[in-house]
């Protein structure tokens, strides 16, 4: 606030009277409990009302787009955890994809199978995230405390496929760095069979709540014409009607196999958000089981029958010439997170040699594999998509993920654009709490469910 | 409408406005000049036919580096389109000189592109013409210079500018 308005304001100096006809500028955030990350709204309030606001982003800008042109294709994978850091898998796989469509390539039925069933949990983990943090904001935090113990349940199933917790760099172009554990399908029954339990609770604590539903319904609505005027996409469009979806407009990986509605709702409030996301968890739910069903077994120990030899010998044997026939011997290696197994490996990546890195034992084993193994991380060479460029979306938790890369031939991206899903309804928000109580901007932005590392970048 | 049915309606519309289109990987692109653009962006969004409801992207790309590119002008400004009636895509792109890097706002179309032109004009410095409210989106206004640039280097550093009064 200005000196003169702060003089005005509290001296009753100046145009004003002191009788509190001025409006007030207040700024929440950018360290406000409610704002989720770092964000500055700063809103001009007339008594409680919201009279004007904006919206001020970018404290958590970490130059994410230059720092995929500085290195190679795929070391800009790691970056793309921090995107979406609830849900980032499904960065992981839209990045690859887009990578993919680049160079032309296609992935194994088994790995598209394996990205829908991780993507869709991640789904699931978002939506708790965003819902817990909402009702607790509300006061509801008996909600949060069980939706963070759903996730809890789901994020040990990521953890057990990708060995972490949050930035897992799971995706590889051409495929995903390791394959289901044995096991999988029943941990997934286990910890689903978990959350429907800890859904339903939720369903009955705030479905119907009095309380809960005076805070959303009517609050922060958005028409429909203006939520596609601002390409909002996600939760908060179909929130206003529009069923786009696209998993179902333009289906990639394996979501034209699989059943699931999109659930809508009219409303185009908080409220309407709220259901959206809720009814979303259970779908995702029975594409992931669908999807287990389905998923194809893929060559495994077929071309690698024989009796397993230590590698001593393997050395030895070669020593003597005689190498026939010695590579359709597997040997044993340590499993490592940096390669995997080559069984699991031909199940899950694509078969192209210009894009996979081969299995340990085939860069130990080979010298063409150690050749390949070279080729594709020596800095100059590595993946080198032919010049040209392509937008790739898909489904985020939030919505139309858009990741738009250029391609100049080299071994780095000329050009990453993310298209982050939360940007635009944050570009919009201030649409949906002018008018409003001051009160009204914590649910509203609640239901935006912004995500400061995609925001920002 | 098909990719490629667009790319020809497109043409026979703005004829020379469409300096050339292309197909790569199934993305349908045309490039329009910067005269035609406003035309090309309003046709695109009321023409019933394409109902290109959605800005889903507005970027650039600065072309300076890239292979071949040594004489032709510096920026791209790409717009990516997609219509909720049809189901279909379609990416715009007008090429814009160093000296005179300013576009049309698209603002008074679709109010999406107000942030999406800030964040342009934060990263790489180019302007549009019209644009309501053209502050810097992610970087701090004392911030000198224009991130994503090719000539920016990455590892520069700037002062950390405190709270001013």
């Amino acid at each position: 606030m200005a000196e003169t308005t702060r003089r005005e304001f509290m001296l009753g100096e100046g145009s004003g009277t002191g009788s509190g006809s001025q409006n007030l500028h207040v700024g929440v955030g950018p360290a406000h409990p409610a704002m989720h990350g770092i964000i500055r709204i700063v809103t001009e309030l007339d008594g409680e009302a919201i009279v004007r606001a904006d919206v001020e982003i970018g404290y958590l800008h970490r130059a994410f787009e230059k720092d995929c042109e500085a290195g190679g294709y795929n070391n800009a994978i790691p970056y793309t955890d921090r995107l979406n850091y609830v849900s980032p898998l499904i960065n992981n796989f839209g990045y690859c994809a887009v990578v993919e469509k680049l160079l032309g390539i296609d992935v194994t039925e088994r790995c598209k199978y394996i990205r829908v069933i991780m993507a869709e949990i991640s789904r699931i983990c978002d939506h708790l995230t965003c819902i817990g943090a909402s009702a607790m904001e509300l006061g509801a935090f008996t909600v949060f405390l069980y939706m963070i113990k759903a996730r809890e349940f789901l994020w040990e199933l990521v953890e057990d496929v990708t060995g972490a917790r949050l930035t897992i760099s799971y995706g590889r172009v051409g495929g995903v760095k390791a394959d289901l554990p044995d096991g999988f399908a029943s941990s997934v029954a286990k910890a689903f069979k978990q959350t429907r339990e800890v859904l339903d609770e939720v369903h009955r604590l705030l479905t119907g709540n009095r309380i809960f539903m005076d805070r959303m319904v009517g609050v922060g609505v958005l028409s429909r014409e203006e939520t596609i005027a601002y390409a909002i996409t996600g939760p908060l469009l179909r929130a206003v009607g529009m069923p786009y979806d696209v998993r179902r407009a333009q289906p990639y990986d394996v979501y034209d196999r699989l059943e699931f509605q999109i659930p809508t709702q009219t409303d185009g409030d908080n409220y309407a958000r709220y259901l959206v996301r809720m009814a979303e968890m259970e779908q995702s739910m029975r594409i992931v089981e669908q999807a287990l069903a389905l998923i194809p077994g893929g060559p495994i120990n077929v071309d690698f029958e024989g009796r397993p030899i230590d590698p001593a010998s393997y050395v030895d044997l070669g020593k003597q010439g005689k190498t026939e026939g010695l590579l359709l011997v597997p040997i044993t290696l340590s499993p490592n997170l940096q390669g995997s197994e080559r069984p699991a490996h031909a199940r899950v990546n694509a078969h192209d040699k210009r894009v996979v890195l081969p299995p340990k034992e085939t860069t130990y084993g080979s010298i063409e594999g150690l050749m390949n193994h070279f080729m594709l991380i020596m800095e100059g060479y590595g993946i080198r998509p032919p010049q040209g460029e392509a937008y790739v979306a898909v489904e985020g938790a939030n919505g139309e993920l858009g990741f738009y890369v250029v391609s100049d031939g080299t071994d780095r991206p000329y050009r990453v654009r993310c298209r982050p899903p939360c940007l635009p309804p944050m570009a919009a928000l201030h649409r949906m709490i002018e008018g409003e109580m001051v009160a009204d901007l914590i649910p509203t932005f609640g239901s935006v469910n912004m995500i400061g590392g995609e925001l920002d970048r | 409408m098909d990719g490629a049915a667009i790319l020809a309606a497109l043409t026979a519309r703005f004829g020379s406005g469409v300096v050339e289109t292309h197909d790569h990987r199934g993305d349908h692109t045309a490039v329009v000049t910067r005269e035609a653009l406003p035309g090309v962006l309003a046709w695109c969004r009321d023409e019933p036919s394409l109902g290109f409801a959605m800005l889903t992207d507005l970027t650039a790309v600065d072309y300076l580096k890239y292979p071949g590119h040594a004489d032709g002008p510096r920026f791209e400004v790409v717009y990516h389109l997609y219509s909720l009636a049809h189901n279909h895509r379609l990416r715009l792109k007008v090429k814009v000189d160093e000296d005179d890097p300013v576009v049309p706002t698209a603002v008074d179309l679709w109010p999406i592109a107000n942030w999406f032109e800030r964040e342009v004009w934060d990263m790489f410095g180019v302007r549009f013409a019209g644009h309501p409210d053209l502050r810097r989106l992610l970087m701090y206004e004392e911030f000198v210079g224009h991130p994503l640039r090719k000539d920016y280097p990455i590892d520069r550093r700037q002062p950390l500018i405190g709270p001013t009064t």
